[in-house]
């Protein structure tokens, strides 16, 4: 697990493929968003090997979630701060890990309400399959297949590293 | 029915600690409290988006319950509810002393028949908004927009926003509060919610004529000369002449409790340089305040109107999540049954 899960290897795919993917869509100077916790930390560091001279923003999806009728409010949602208008920008949206799509969902919704961007890039770090809606990554560090009573989360953000979690069930 | 029935933090909360009606401060823990302003914190950064709106009640319909009423009170109530995406029906209901008790409870069946899933109450009766949460059908959260002489939760919240957003906290922090506390229900509120925050010291400054009986019993000094009273402070937290509440002669006379007890720019000289002027408004000028003072640099009366849409997106959001969460738990625990 060890191996599969090295760090410098996944930010480097994330890196080599986000370039790819910028290229391919010819976006020259991308706004970074990421999602708390996880992602906040991803677009520090992608931000940092791209040569982002723009500062990134976060997004806190508490407001957004699909879960409140359930659950309620998450008791510790911090503000979202995005220091750009997303109007007709090409967003990279990054996240450490992509499993149901909830979150993602939830992401473009909140983005949207600070304008309607020009075009969204989807980046994760970790791809654990197990969707439950119909949004797909454009570029992620791996795919991980995952047994029932498994999880992944990443730690930070210095040092980044992926921990897996045997959940017990 | 009492005001400070003590089963009103357990209405309040669900099993697991959530809000599910917002009635009172008491009871509830610097935690709760602390997260009442941190979500309005991120509620304040919602206000300043193009789209100043978020789905959390979107399909909710919120009822403003107004016995009394209180323009502004009403309006940011109703704004936030609109920012929650809920649909809001204002009503306003001026009732007489003597059918206060029927009208209520006949009011009340009518809204349920509506199928309403908040009410924000306002009342002239200490005890309303609690006596309309242990009634109503389960699942509506009940929102204190002021009873009586009793509470104002929501005031006294976005008033810690404030002094919270100036000074960084409470720790350490000397804070007055100025003028009518017999009649205030803020009073009350905020002298609560700044003990359990930690304030160093919260003072009351009014003629004795304007103090309860018990003042010091609610976690106050006292001080009835305002000169005195001054010196140190870093809040100063004007309350409004509650001139429509004051039955028989309290004051001399408005100049004379000016005079005594209004805020001008020499008496604000004696406070810490960095204090803090508060009021709840709506100000009577050069009645409590100078308007060289309400107007001046340190005055934060209007970021207290501010905060106070965001402090009730939060406490009518947590209210609701807390109902929804209840219910749903309810509806597993039968399924598992």
């Amino acid at each position: 697990m060890t191996a599969l899960l090295d760090m410098d290897r996944l930010l480097d795919d994330l890196e080599a493929g986000l370039r790819r993917k910028l290229e391919e869509r010819g976006v020259t100077s991308p706004a970074l968003i990421g999602i708390r916790t996880g992602g906040v930390w991803l677009a520090d560091v992608m931000s940092k090997r791209l040569g982002l001279k723009e500062p990134w923003g976060e997004l806190d999806i508490s407001f957004y979630r699909d879960d409140f009728s359930r659950i309620g409010l998450n008791p510790k949602v911090k503000p979202s701060s995005l220091p750009f208008s997303t109007e007709d920008r090409d967003i990279i949206l990054i996240d450490d890990v992509i499993m149901s799509g909830r979150t993602i969902r939830a992401a473009m919704n909140e983005i949207f309400d600070y304008g309607r961007p020009a075009s969204i890039i989807l980046a994760t770090l970790v791809d654990l399959g197990a969707r439950e809606l119909p949004v797909q990554p454009d570029v992620t560090g791996r795919v991980l297949a995952l047994q029932s009573h498994q999880r992944v989360k990443l730690r930070g953000p210095d040092p980044l590293h992926i921990e897996l979690q045997e959940t017990g069930k | 029915m009492t005001a400070n029935d003590p089963s009103s933090s357990s209405l309040q909360l669900t099993a697991d600690g959530q809000l599910r009606h917002f009635l009172t401060l008491d009871g509830l823990s610097r935690e709760l409290l602390t997260e009442i302003l941190d979500t309005a914190d991120s509620f304040i950064e919602v206000g300043e988006r193009s789209i100043k709106k978020v789905p959390l009640l979107r399909g909710r319909t919120v009822v403003n319950l107004f016995f009394e009423s209180s323009t502004r009170t009403r309006s940011t109530f109703e704004l936030a509810a609109k920012r929650l995406s809920a649909d809001v029906l204002n009503l306003d209901i001026n009732t007489s002393a003597t059918s206060k008790g029927e009208s209520l409870s006949d009011t009340l069946l009518n809204l349920e028949a509506m199928a309403s899933d908040m009410f924000v109450v306002r009342h002239s009766q200490s005890g309303a908004p609690h006596f309309i949460a242990e009634s109503v059908t389960p699942g509506v959260a009940i929102i204190n927009a002021g009873d009586g002489r009793h509470a104002h939760p929501t005031q006294a919240m976005l008033d810690m926003l404030t002094i919270r957003q100036h000074k960084g906290g409470f720790e350490g922090l000397k804070v007055a509060i100025v003028g009518d506390v017999l009649h205030s229900r803020v009073a009350r509120s905020q002298i609560r919610a700044l003990n359990e925050l930690g304030a160093a010291e919260v003072r009351v400054i009014a003629p004795a004529t304007l103090l309860p009986r018990d003042v010091e019993s609610l976690g106050c000094t006292v001080e009835y000369d305002m000169v005195r009273g001054m010196k140190g402070l870093d809040v100063v937290i004007m309350l409004r002449l509650q001139k429509e509440r004051m039955e028989g002669a309290l004051l001399p006379s408005e100049r004379e409790f000016y005079r005594l007890y209004g805020l001008n720019q020499e008496k604000l000289a004696l406070a810490d340089p960095e204090c803090i002027v508060m009021h709840p408004g709506p100000i009577n000028r050069g009645v409590e305040i100078e308007s060289a003072v309400a107007d001046g640099p340190q005055s934060v009366i209007l970021n207290q109107v501010t905060n106070g849409i965001a402090i009730r997106m939060a406490v009518m959001s947590m209210a609701m999540g807390g109902q929804m969460a209840e219910r749903n738990r309810k509806l597993a625990g039968r399924a598992e049954a």
